[in-house]
């Protein structure tokens, strides 16, 4: 695949005719204008979008589905699923997975009771925690009995919390009724292959009816066994989310193959994710020098499956025992010892009058991302660009460049603006002082970007970042995210038109390597 | 014989544990161990040894030489 996708080259194009512009406009459907609303609808990532209203209505408040949501609700995964049935070349299972949130065998094992505690502990200190998954560190569908008496627990003493559970799917067929029957409402499926061919290259075994099965025939019933889990999913009226882990050179083309085969299946939304590949983690693909590929890449994937069906593009491939909003880690607050000693009082009203504020807030980033948008319906330009965002959530520019563990990148162009990312970097600011050698790596990860919306940038990193090309602004601190960005357009625009400014092509930008743990 | 595990190799996942026809083997201080008089090396019972075939880690559930091979009664 090249590393250029076509919507990053799409602005620099020299002349485009009116009428061919026009026809592009009306051909795209995916994430453009759409109506008279004027509001960029792609799926999750900016609010209801194309989504039916009965599965807005499930997926608003769970941050794992909703770009949106993730902003304001919180999420935990309680470990309680250590045992797995079959076996990837981006795990070993003596380490952390970096691609499957699982976190390694020095990291807590909860059991069920103690995993129920622990969501009552969590649930009542973070009033936006809305979902519990259990997402290993194994498949939670290979330890079934964990897996259930947890989610039984949990729905007995905290009702008001979504339940949700990712698996390989190879034993997801014979645990459809249960599922159902827990009133669990979201199901993650790691789909990676549709073709026993590419499947080869990714799984060496799995454990089916008490042989280890290997080669095509590993693969060909794995993917046998998610598809038919995924219609029976579909069939029950349990959402399904399929997870894809972009492997370059095994799958990543294959993969537009499986895109068509989830939807057509029921699958409501596709994450694909970037493969997190190096030495240190043990891993075959990280041994035998398997890359991982790299933002743009990943990004023009996402974008040829859109048109299809929404993608997601905010997963943090955050682990199986992750506590808090996506991008943040308080598990260290929540060790089992920790909990064990608290006095846990459930305070199901106050949460709830929490969410009401939630909810409000979010409609209030809403509305006024649409006021900005009226006046740029009347802008035709096929400039497109990226903005990189330090933010600490709730929808606004709210941290210092030095303090960003991660950007969020927009896309901004006449349609609106749309979350298309996030990029994980290295604390530049430490101890108040910036690290000058973590900068450099901090610009990789971004340098696909026209411009960087802070709180607050030092003078130092702020030149640098101009000498690269991207433009420092902390103008728009503490105001909203996607506000702002509009806002920012519309003045680059006018800078290009009037000559002040030449609009050109960004190069790709790198995706840090290892996953999002505590630190 | 019977099998056992290498215990610096075991994760604790568990995975073996309800896949043993014999219940052989549980957990022990953190890692899982086989009883040596109740493993019949899956005979009888299944093709492989499940503990084998489910293991993530490789050459973690091996022959335990010191044992008897063990005799299926007829």
């Amino acid at each position: 695949m090249e590393p250029t996708s076509e919507s990053s080259n799409a602005g620099v194009q020299e002349v485009v005719p009116l009428e061919q512009l026009m026809q592009k406009v009306a051909e795209h459907k995916g994430c453009g204008t759409s109506g008279a609303g004027g509001k960029a609808s792609c799926g999750s990532s900016a609010g209801q979008g194309d989504l039916a209203p009965e599965i807005w209505e499930k997926v608003k408040n769970h941050p794992c589905y909703s770009e949106e949501a993730h902003h304001h609700y919180a999420r935990m995964h309680v470990a309680v699923a250590p045992a797995c049935n079959i076996q990837c070349n981006y795990c070993n299972r003596k380490y952390d997975c970096a691609n499957e949130s699982r976190p390694g065998v020095v990291s807590e094992k909860l059991t069920p009771e103690q995993a129920a505690k622990k969501v009552l502990a969590v649930a009542s200190t973070i009033p936006q925690m809305t979902v519990l998954g259990i997402a290993g560190p194994g498949d939670p569908l290979a330890n079934p009995e964990k897996t259930f008496k947890t989610f039984e627990l949990i729905a007995k003493t905290a009702p008001d919390i979504k339940l949700c559970l990712s698996t390989n799917g190879l034993a997801l067929p014979d645990h459809v009724d249960t599922i159902k029957s827990f009133n669990v409402d979201h199901v993650t499926i790691t789909i990676n292959m549709i073709d026993p061919e590419v499947g080869q290259h990714i799984y060496p075994w799995i454990f089916w009816k008490h042989k280890r099965v290997t080669g095509k025939d590993a693969a060909r019933i794995l993917t046998e066994r998610q598809l038919e889990g995924l219609e029976m999913l579909t069939a029950a009226g349990i959402l399904c989310k399929v997870n894809s882990v972009m492997i370059p050179g095994i799958n990543d083309r294959h993969l537009v193959e499986v895109n068509k085969a989830v939807k057509s299946r029921g699958a409501f939304l596709h994450n694909i994710m970037p493969l997190i590949s190096a030495p240190e983690h043990g891993t075959v693909f990280g041994l035998n020098g398997q890359r991982g590929p790299s933002a743009q890449e990943l990004k023009a994937l996402q974008d040829s499956c859109e048109g299809e069906m929404n993608m997601m593009r905010h997963c943090r491939q955050c682990r199986a025992d992750a506590v808090g909003l996506l991008g943040e880690d308080r598990s260290a607050e929540f060790t089992t010892e920790k909990i064990m000693e608290m006095d846990v009082q459930y305070d199901a009203e106050g949460r709830k009058v929490y969410q009401q504020q939630v909810e409000q807030e979010r409609q209030a980033t809403v509305a006024a991302k649409e006021a900005e948008l009226a006046d740029l319906m009347s802008e035709f330009s096929n400039i497109k660009i990226l903005i990189a965002v330090a933010t600490k959530g709730h929808g606004r520019v709210n941290e210092h460049f030095g303090h960003a563990q991660e950007f969020q990148i927009y896309e901004v162009s006449t349609a609106g603006s749309k979350f298309v990312g996030h990029r994980r970097v290295d604390l530049y600011c430490q101890g108040g002082y910036g690290e000058e050698d973590t900068l450099p790596t901090v610009i990789r990860a971004i340098n696909d970007c026209v411009a960087v919306f802070v709180a607050k940038i030092g003078g130092c990193p702020k030149d640098s970042l101009k000498a690269a090309g991207i433009d420092p602004v902390d103008k728009y601190a503490h105001e909203f995210i996607e506000q702002s960005a509009v806002r920012y357009f519309k003045e680059y625009l006018g800078k290009v038109k009037s000559g002040e400014i030449v609009h050109a092509a960004r190069g790709d930008a790198d995706i840090r390597q290892g996953a999002y743990i505590a630190a | 014989m019977a099998y056992k595990i290498i215990n610096s190799q075991c994760t604790a996942c568990a995975a073996c544990e309800p896949e043993c026809p014999n219940n052989a083997i549980r957990e022990k201080d953190g890692t899982f161990i086989i009883k040596p008089e109740k493993c019949t090396e899956c005979i009888g019972y299944f093709d492989d040894p499940q503990c084998v075939a489910v293991c993530p880690v490789e050459n973690t559930c091996i022959i335990d030489k010191a044992y008897l091979r063990y005799q299926a009664t007829a």
